[in-house]
């Protein structure tokens, strides 16, 4: 009898700590990230770096201001978000009001498959296929312009359409599942005041399953902020404003390309750039937690 | 119904179909293309060398083996973690502080970008550790990576298992360690795979975690031994291969190859889990 309380209560602690490592993950996450991205920022000077627009690394006086990187993240994130929520929640319309259960199927079925391929795919294709388009539009509208630095393409508006193309599935996802939670009522009160099938969508269904649709998007905050490989491929990767035609660096972006090979304060800067990614994911993962609480509160 | 009326609501409706056909047309476009310009490429020795001037021969060979030994690592330690961690929240933990801070870290963790899990790695399972760039920093840091996918599905499966089966067992006189292992879990069972499946489908396409954790070294191990040191080694995964190629070394043929081989690996494992919930359901239901 004894033998099997042990057992037990072995049992229970294993249990206990397999839960916990997500908590010491957590932790551990964070104090590195701050205990590393701190130093430059003493050494460096806090609005030199944060403020400053010159990267020079290498120069004979480096100089380490990473406001176009954090700019051009911001800028990259919120515009693919502008042009990937509003396909990404018509198409969620489609799924959950419009579509049969066997085109419903077929539609959901290569969303899922989009959310799936690897970022390094749409990376390539990216490469492949967008450089080139965006490349023939940049000289056609550049070609009198002998001040502009061409960039083959590989440019923001480039990283800008491959984000938005990455959050679909995200945004679409997370929207079709909450219109479908939407209660069959409210269509059938809307349809019988005399609306139509459209108006009833975008006046009744839509606006019942905002918080829904605000997690999907904030989710895909997440996702095109934290995407590194794909935008690498895409953007050029100069230290620029975040116009549309400008090679542009974003935060990850910036440490996936110089990691590999900065030493002493370079390396501690990237560090910075870490932190600063780190800040703007957990400002994103709290804006998440509140829209879900809202979405509770819905209910 | 008024004219404008009319125009409006098929205006919209237009836009919508444009919608779905972009999301639709984006896939079979991907799909389509890969495998035009990457299809000559793959054949029996590129998937069986490595790529070596001296032998006159591309191949892949080395990352795929590197692949697997990452995913075999990773999933030998995230799926015990995951699968304990889930019990240990549905089964034995009450309502409470301890349990919406686990879960609060558990979603925290899912919203960590992989560059920043790549970071994490590099300076404390590589550096603080001192295991260097390894298959093993590599699959260590995927594990924090992987282990919400695995826990959350778990949970959701422990929660359709009425709870008149544990009733049941304890009843009998079951312990509670013995209900776990002879009941829960293999009923839980086609949750818990689906959440593997979808864990090793992540780390396949993963790269940005990789790239500094695990390296990129190509070469195959050398005989037994060479295998089993592998995980202490630097090693490339597939990704990480093509991206190396499609942008350092600039060799698109490779990286079109490598492309084929990971979308047919999506693919099957996108087949595969449908496939298993469907048939899960479907006997669950007889």
């Amino acid at each position: 009898m004894k033998k099997k309380a042990i057992i037990e209560l072995i049992a229970k602690i294993i249990f206990l700590v397999s839960a916990v490592i997500a908590i010491f993950a957590v932790c551990a996450i964070t104090i590195y990230m701050f205990i590393k991205g701190t130093p430059a920022l003493h050494e460096v000077g806090v609005s030199e770096l944060l403020c400053g627009n010159i990267w020079k690394p290498a120069a004979d006086e480096p100089s380490y201001g990473i406001l176009y990187i954090i700019l051009s993240s911001l800028v990259a994130t919120a515009s693919a978000i502008a042009i990937g929520v509003p396909i990404g929640v018509l198409t969620a319309v489609f799924l959950s009001e419009m579509a049969g259960k066997k085109l419903g199927g077929i539609v959901g079925s290569a969303v899922e498959l989009l959310a799936a391929i690897p970022s390094v795919i749409y990376g390539l294709i990216g490469m492949m296929v967008l450089n080139p388009i965006i490349f023939k539009l940049e000289m056609a509208l550049f070609k009198d312009d002998p001040t502009h630095q061409f960039t083959g393409g590989s440019n923001m508006l480039s990283a800008i359409i491959v984000l938005a193309i990455m959050i679909l599935p995200t945004v679409i996802s997370v929207s079709t599942s909450s219109l479908k939670a939407v209660p069959d009522q409210l269509r059938a009160a809307s349809l019988a005041l005399g609306a139509t099938k459209e108006q009833t969508i975008f006046k009744t269904v839509i606006p019942a399953a905002k918080s829904g649709i605000l997690t999907g998007v904030v989710l895909g905050i997440g996702r095109a902020l934290g995407e590194a490989m794909a935008i690498n491929m895409v953007a050029g990767g100069a230290v620029n404003l975040p116009l549309p035609f400008n090679s542009v660096r974003t935060l990850t972006t910036q440490i996936v390309s110089e990691m590999g090979y900065a030493q002493g304060l370079h390396r501690e800067v990237l560090f910075t750039v870490g932190l600063v990614l780190y800040v703007f994911i957990m400002i994103v993962n709290f804006a998440l937690l509140r829209a879900r609480k809202a979405g509770v509160a819905d209910e | 119904m008024s004219n404008s009326r009319r125009i409006k609501d098929g205006l919209v409706r237009l836009l919508i179909y444009v919608c779905v056909l972009f999301s639709v047309a984006l896939l079979l476009g991907i799909i389509v293309y890969v495998l035009i310009k990457g299809i000559g490429t793959v054949n029996w020795s590129f998937l069986t060398t490595v790529t070596s001037a001296l032998n006159g021969t591309v191949g892949i060979a080395g990352n795929i083996v590197n692949t697997l030994l990452i995913i075999i690592i990773t999933m030998l330690i995230a799926t015990p973690v995951g699968i304990g961690s889930a019990i240990y929240l549905n089964e034995y933990a009450k309502p409470g502080k301890l349990v919406s801070i686990i879960e609060y870290a558990t979603e925290t963790l899912s919203g960590i970008p992989s560059i920043l899990f790549g970071l994490f790695g590099m300076m404390f399972f590589g550096e603080k550790l001192g295991l260097g760039y390894s298959l093993l920093t590599g699959s260590l840091t995927l594990t924090l990576m992987v282990l919400p996918l695995m826990t959350r599905n778990t949970q959701e499966a422990l929660k359709t298992v009425p709870s008149s089966y544990r009733n049941g067992a304890i009843g009998l006189g079951s312990g509670k360690w013995h209900m776990i292992r002879t009941i829960l879990i293999p009923s839980a069972m086609p949750g818990i795979i689906t959440g593997a499946i979808l864990a090793i489908g992540r780390i396949v396409g993963e790269s940005a975690a990789l790239l500094f954790t695990a390296g990129s070294a190509k070469l195959l191990p050398q005989g037994l031994a060479g295998l089993l040191n592998k995980p202490m080694q630097s090693g490339g995964t597939l990704t990480i291969q093509m991206y190396l190629s499609a942008t350092s070394e600039g060799d698109f043929d490779t990286a079109f190859g490598i492309a084929v081989v990971l979308l047919v690996i999506v693919l099957v494992i996108n087949l595969g889990t449908k496939a298993l919930t469907k048939h899960f359901d479907l006997t669950r239901k007889e």
